[in-house]
């Protein structure tokens, strides 16, 4: 017997694609502009939402009958904030500096719209094992993003990846630098990761036009 | 050539050889479609006329890039004439080996992105970026990079034009963008007092180290005094900036000839050139007034007086090349007026408080870009509302005025 039927393979798969939670939802754009400006950031910013997402998922999908309708928004976001402040207590007990860069950021994953439309969308209405396969996936199409947009973003703006030098070194004139290269300042700013967003969504739709919206 | 034309239409290289072909001759058919104005020119020949009221720019340029480079090594003549010291083949020679590949760069890697598009999209080669090609090696520094250029009109042609569905349908000017992308990219190159003039970055720290500040750069910092340009020297353009920007008064010929053949707005021009003097006006006045101090960092641009704005930095050029873009301005008479107007204004404002470059043309074009279609809406509705009112006011057969107002209201909304 597969792990996985199709029906729950495609819960996690659609996500990554046709149904991005960035890229076709539009959904968690601010914090995507806000910390891919480094790849370790993006990776701890997409670990972070897996992890949020999956467990917060589930949670909401094992209280999903007694959360009275009226007050389920408040319930949510009591979900969303024990597991967010669980993340950034351990963020900075064991990854300070991270923390640092990272900083309001880990705590606004409460107002990610891909969590709290998740816990609308699915798992108020469906089983724990669906709801924790849907939760993993949305976060993972989320974490794609964030890495594809950190990668560009370090590469160009700062000529590393994680951290390291891959480009050679811009004070000692090195590697790539030797034959006049200059970092990309336009890379840093914020602005940059709207672009690259774009850049990203536009390739997507030109190669599957039925994702194109009708106006 | 028409024939050859006619065997590969419909063939998958088709775009590519048009572009060629009507580049070269008179096209059998005008412009149709996008949201030009359908005359009986051909949009290439409306592009060539901007083209050619550039040559003199481009050439003056040439010459003034290898003259600010001797002029900072052996300092400047004492008696300064222009054949002798500025009309000269060393002056012209830097000129070729620094000017001419920009140009060539721009074009270059430019008309290609234009072709790939052109060929994926299997529509014909648009003419944008025949003006454009030529106005972005204007507006850069002499010494910049060629593959910071080459980068930057990629982005530029692509983000600022083809993502939006090419010629005819961008929003942002893309020569502008691609000065933008390269000011935010690359601010080492785009500002600071060693990129204005040949070589200075390269000597920079040795003990040939040469200075090329810009006039307005001297004002940033409060050293007005410290200048040594004359206001001829600002007007005819003996001076320091990007390469295309100095000379005030060729600019002043491409404008009254673009004016003449009808090719620009004048209203545009008038009201960019209104707009500065009044900022400038307002910033005098506050200097007069007393109300800061000469140890301000304001005020050696604010008491620069109000005029000279025009004949230093790339007012002159933006107002006259850039911001009369057809496509990306407002479109309405009177709407011109409203957005040349705050180019002049706003441009003269960031040129005071911008404390990391004092300039700032190509930002208020681009403001004022992305404003444009709003200052037509209005425009418009107000005119729809003065007609309305109008009609009101008219007896009209067979008295049914209720329904006709809601009528015209659907159609104009």
């Amino acid at each position: 017997m597969a792990l996985l039927s199709k029906k729950d393979t495609n819960l996690i798969l659609d996500p990554l694609a046709d149904n991005n939670p960035i890229t076709i939802q539009v959904l968690g754009i601010c914090s995507a502009l806000a910390i891919t400006a480094e790849l370790k950031a993006s990776l701890v910013m997409a670990i972070a939402v897996i992890f949020v997402l999956g467990v917060g998922n589930v949670v909401i999908s094992a209280m999903r009958n007694i959360i009275p309708s009226k007050i389920r928004i408040i319930v949510q976001l009591i979900v969303v904030a024990t597991l967010v402040i669980v993340v950034d207590q351990v963020l900075k007990a064991f990854a300070y500096p991270l923390s640092k860069t990272l900083s309001v950021f880990v705590g606004l994953i409460i107002t990610n719209c891909i969590i709290m439309g998740r816990f609308e969308a699915f798992a108020l209405g469906n089983g724990l094992w669906r709801s924790f396969l849907d939760g993993i996936g949305n976060a993972l199409g989320y974490g794609v993003i964030l890495i594809i947009v950190g990668f560009f973003r370090e590469l160009f703006g700062s000529g590393t990846l994680f951290g390291i030098p891959v480009l050679g070194d811009p004070i000692e004139k090195t590697g790539l630098y030797a034959t006049g290269y200059e970092n990309n300042g336009f890379m840093i700013i914020p602005p940059a990761a709207l672009i690259v967003v774009g850049v990203i969504i536009w390739v997507q739709r030109s190669k599957n036009p039925a994702l194109v919206e009708e106006n | 050539m028409h024939e050859l034309r006619m065997k590969y239409k419909g063939k998958k290289m088709a775009p590519a050889f048009n572009a060629f072909h009507t580049f070269l001759f008179t096209p059998n058919d005008t412009t149709h479609g996008g949201t030009h104005v359908k005359a009986a020119d051909d949009l290439k020949r409306t592009m060539n006329t901007v083209i050619m009221a550039l040559i003199p720019v481009l050439l003056f340029s040439m010459f003034n890039a290898g003259y600010q480079h001797y002029a900072a090594i052996n300092g400047f003549p004492s008696n300064f004439s222009v054949m002798e010291h500025f009309i000269t083949w060393e002056n012209f020679w830097v000129g070729i080996t620094e000017v001419l590949p920009l140009v060539v760069v721009s074009y270059g890697v430019g008309l290609i992105v234009e072709f790939i598009f052109a060929v994926i999209k299997g529509h014909e080669v648009e003419e944008g970026y025949l003006v454009t090609g030529m106005l972005v090696p204007l507006i850069v520094p002499v010494d910049t990079p060629l593959w910071m250029l080459a980068v930057a009109v990629v982005f530029g042609v692509v983000i600022g034009k083809e993502v939006f569905g090419g010629t005819g349908m961008n929003i942002l000017n893309p020569a502008l963008t691609i000065r933008a992308f390269l000011f935010f990219a690359y601010p080492t190159w785009m500002s600071g007092d060693k990129v204005w003039v040949h070589e200075a970055v390269d000597r920079a720290g040795g003990p040939d180290a040469i200075s090329g500040e810009t006039i307005l750069g001297y004002l940033a910092q409060n050293k007005g005094g410290e200048m040594s340009y004359s206001v001829s020297d600002m007007f005819f353009g003996f001076i320091p900036g990007s390469v295309g920007e100095t000379s005030a008064f060729l600019i002043l010929l491409g404008g009254i000839f673009l004016i003449y053949s009808k090719i620009a707005s004048w209203r545009i021009m008038v009201s960019a050139v209104i707009g500065s003097l009044v900022m400038g006006l307002i910033f005098n006045q506050v200097v007069e007034m007393g109300w800061i101090t000469e140890t301000s960092k304001f005020y050696g641009l604010m008491s620069f007086e109000f005029w000279k704005h025009l004949i230093v930095g790339g007012l002159a050029f933006g107002i006259v090349y850039m911001a009369t873009d057809p496509v990306t301005g407002s479109q309405t008479n009177r709407g011109k007026w409203f957005y040349g107007f705050f180019i002049g204004f706003i441009s003269v404002m960031i040129r005071v408080f911008n404390p990391a470059y004092p300039e700032g043309v190509f930002l208020a074009i681009l403001l004022m870009n992305v404003f444009a279609p709003t200052i037509d809406h209005y425009v418009l509705r107000g005119n729809v509302k003065k007609r309305l009112k109008r009609l009101k006011d008219a007896t009209i057969f067979p008295k049914d005025s209720d329904s006709k107002e809601a009528e015209l209201k659907a159609e104009t909304v």
